[in-house]
């Protein structure tokens, strides 16, 4: 899938877009009326490993998240969960298909079955979690809602942008949390709501508004999309919680603890010290935690019915959790995002997977 | 042959099961049964499936507070109302384009549908680019030009264009001053009510004179008389009842007039751009059904030329017409939906975007979303069936 860069649409992708919108509408309803039987234990497991790969539904590009290069792979922090889950399952981080889906989109893609997982800076909130049918495996990134804004303005706090116009994309919790923050401080504003986070951007480049909002991560990767970074800025404040992890359907629990897990082996490999350069050394390890986590003692992978070496397979291929941040986010990438809350527990941050034991 | 025929021959009364009549009633009574049980039984599932899934249903969302803000509302509204307030919301806003859209691409397309056959080269010319043009390029792609390559390409809110200092134009929209009524404007309101009725009567009354003694009577210019004259006099009687809220630049906008939004202007004139070629080409059409033995019949009887397009050719020509008029100003309707595109919050942006991802019950907002559409599409065609049959042949 190749992703329009800069809204330049031709006809295909026009067409294409005009499809997506006729499914979005049609999906739900018929999807759900006729296509969804009784939910089954262990049903999407089941599919999954009949076909083969892992069907992931990613955002349409959001650097540093899930993003595709000129040859069409996909990389970054959520693509690499997904690859996590493939590497765990098949021993093969490949194994993994990707379906780009806006914010309106990406619930209804799960709930249909489209998709086997959604890995998309998407928000655990309660009424996600419980209203839509949906289980959260997890958090890969804490981060939390911040705007943007062009230099020229001369803002240098949100506190300071009562009626102004703000671009945001639809069905998101930003926009929610915009309502919410307006309306707490008494300020009035403007909501410009896009379908798609390209559309947003040029709103914002062209001046349609005076604002950008969404979570502080992708207000950084969508800075380095626009024409002249160097002209925008984001404004100090933070006005929500947005843990964004992974999320799986609801009924099929083994599933679950699959991308769960495949989720807690990469933060334990970082806490750990064991990374993709070093695990084969690991192997030979006297540490009885490592030895666990590389399947070399105590459960191994039969909790999970994987093979014994899932979570090798996993920092083999993918990484450990802050060797995923550095490459797509960090130091190693043009966003550096420092890691902040993304620390691991006993590094001043917030991340803490449960042992493997 | 006896006058009775013989026992053999008489078909008598067939037996229930085969008189075709009942059979056909039985048939169709059991179609229909089994179309009830089949929608029946598609609905439980789908309850019964989105219990199991956790997924929650019912229409009791409606009633919970939105929590979302809206750019435009023809309605009071702002994040405090309820779920089923962004129903109208998105519902009106549906209506504002799509009445805009049918009002303006009628008279495009029939102004360029004429055009087209006119006899001065250029005019016609003009007419046909127009038409070959926006007829070929998709609509979606035409609402991104009208909307990011000229409606918010204006200069920015502080160099906005100004007219007068009354009218701004910015990327944030036009602004102009907005009417606002004091006591006694409904001695106005009220004084063109009676315009209007007096209006229908004079029209009767005129045509029945011309019925009657071929006299015609100048029922346009009266009734301009009577609509603007009417009104002025209640207006000045009243004493100016009427002032004017002028639109001025506060913080990062215009605040106070009237505003018309960009993604309103670009998805209106995209709507219109585009609809009015198929207009055209159905005007045409029409114009082209009425057989030149018509106008040369016309000719002969001496009628003048606006006479001849007035009661000869439009009254022949709209029965032809009117029914893809029809499906054009369903097409638009339906088309308006493309608004989320660009931000205009219409029904399917507001409602079926927004509100359906906040609350996640899918079913009910998509049935009530296209039961909307198919409402609107039904009232138009009856609307237009009814006009229809007004204009059709009569035969006497
Ligand atoms: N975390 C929030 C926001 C997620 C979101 O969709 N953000 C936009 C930022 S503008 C985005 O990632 N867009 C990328 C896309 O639509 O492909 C949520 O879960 O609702």
């Amino acid at each position: 899938m190749v992703v329009p860069k800069h809204g330049v649409f031709t006809t295909r992708e026009n067409k294409v877009y005009q499809m997506k919108k006729l499914l979005v509408s049609a999906i739900p309803a018929l999807a759900l009326s006729i296509a969804v039987g009784t939910a089954q234990a262990g049903e999407t497991l089941d599919a999954v490993k009949a076909k083969g790969f892992v069907q992931c539904g990613v955002s349409t590009g959001l650097p540093g998240f899930s993003v595709a290069d000129d040859k069409g792979n996909w990389g970054g922090l959520d693509v690499d969960v997904c690859k996590a889950v493939a590497a765990a399952l098949f021993g093969d981080a490949g194994k993994v298909k990707f379906s780009p889906l806006t914010a309106k989109e990406r619930f209804t893609a799960l709930q249909s079955g489209e998709i086997d997982m959604l890995s998309r800076n998407t928000t655990w909130t309660l009424t996600r979690d419980s209203n839509l049918g949906l289980n959260f495996a997890g958090v890969n990134y804490y981060d939390g809602q911040g705007f943007m804004v062009s230099k020229k303005l001369g803002v240098k706090s949100a506190m300071e942008l009562s009626g102004a116009s703000v671009c945001i994309q639809a069905g998101t919790t930003t926009e929610l949390n915009l309502a919410d923050y307006f309306r707490a401080n008494k300020m009035e504003y403007e909501p410009i709501t896009y379908d798609t986070s390209d559309e947003t951007v040029k709103g914002f480049e062209a001046g349609r508004c005076d604002v950008l909002t969404s979570d502080q991560s992708q207000l950084y990767a969508l800075r380095i999309k626009l024409s002249d970074p160097n002209g925008a800025m984001v404004l100090p404040e933070v006005i929500s919680k947005e843990p964004l992890g992974p999320v799986v359907r609801q009924g099929d629990d083994d599933w679950f603890n699959i991308v769960r897990w495949s989720l807690n082996a990469m933060l334990n490999a970082e806490e750990l010290g064991v990374s993709s350069k070093n695990v084969d050394e690991m192997k030979g390890s006297s540490d009885p935690n490592i030895r666990r986590l590389l399947g070399l003692e105590g459960i191994k992978g039969e909790g999970l019915g994987l093979a014994d070496e899932w979570a090798y397979n996993i920092v083999k291929q993918v990484g450990n959790y802050g060797e995923a941040f550095e490459r797509n986010v960090g130091s190693g990438s043009p966003l550096k995002i420092s890691r902040g809350l993304n620390a691991l527990w006993n590094n001043g941050g917030i991340q803490y997977a449960p042992p493997i034991r | 042959m006896s006058d009775q025929p013989s026992d053999a021959m008489t078909p008598g009364k067939p037996a229930p099961w085969n008189d075709p009549k009942i059979r056909a009633i039985v048939f169709q009574a059991l179609l229909v049964g089994a179309v009830v049980m089949f929608g029946f039984y598609l609905i439980n599932n789908t309850l019964y499936n989105m219990e199991q899934r956790g997924i929650s249903t019912g229409f009791s969302f409606l009633e919970k507070e939105s929590g979302f803000g809206v750019t435009q509302s023809l309605i009071e509204y702002d994040e405090t109302h309820s779920y089923g307030r962004t129903f109208f919301v998105g519902l009106l806003n549906t209506v504002l384009v799509s009445v805009l859209g049918i009002f303006f691409a009628t008279l495009l397309g029939f102004v360029m549908g004429v055009a087209r056959l006119s006899k001065n080269w250029l005019v016609a010319r003009v007419a046909t680019a127009y038409i070959e043009i926006f007829r070929n390029i998709p609509l979606l792609l035409q609402i991104f030009f009208w909307y990011f390559a000229v409606g918010i390409n204006f200069p920015r809110p502080r160099e906005s264009l100004a007219l007068g200092e009354v009218f701004f134009l910015n990327n944030r929209g036009l602004f102009m001053p907005r009417p606002v009524t004091e006591d006694g404007f409904g001695l106005v309101v009220a004084a063109l009510i009676i315009a209007i009725v007096a209006v229908f009567f004079m029209v009767r009354w005129a045509h029945r004179r011309q019925d009657a003694t071929g006299q015609p009577f100048h029922t346009v210019w009266a009734s301009l008389g009577l609509l603007v004259g009417l009104p002025l006099v209640a207006f000045l009687a009243a004493g100016n009842p009427l002032t004017w809220e002028y639109p001025e630049l506060r913080g990062f906008n215009f605040k106070g007039g009237l505003s018309v939004l960009p993604e309103l202007f670009a998805l209106t004139l995209a709507l219109t751009v585009y609809t009015g070629t198929f207009i055209a080409e159905t005007v045409r059409a029409g114009i082209q059904s009425v057989s030149h033995g018509q106008t040369e019949a016309a000719r002969a009887l001496g009628l003048r030329e606006s006479k001849l397009l007035q009661l000869i050719i439009i009254p022949q020509a709209m029965r032809v017409i009117i029914p893809p008029l029809t499906s054009q100003y369903l097409n638009l309707t339906k088309n308006s939906s493309l608004a989320a595109a660009i931000g205009y919050p219409d029904l399917v942006a507001v409602f079926a975007g927004t509100t359906l991802n906040q609350t996640g019950q899918a079913v009910e907002i998509i049935a009530m979303t296209m039961a909307v559409y198919l409402s609107l599409s039904l009232t138009i065609s009856l609307f237009m069936n009814w006009y229809n049959a007004k204009m059709a042949l009569r035969e006497r």
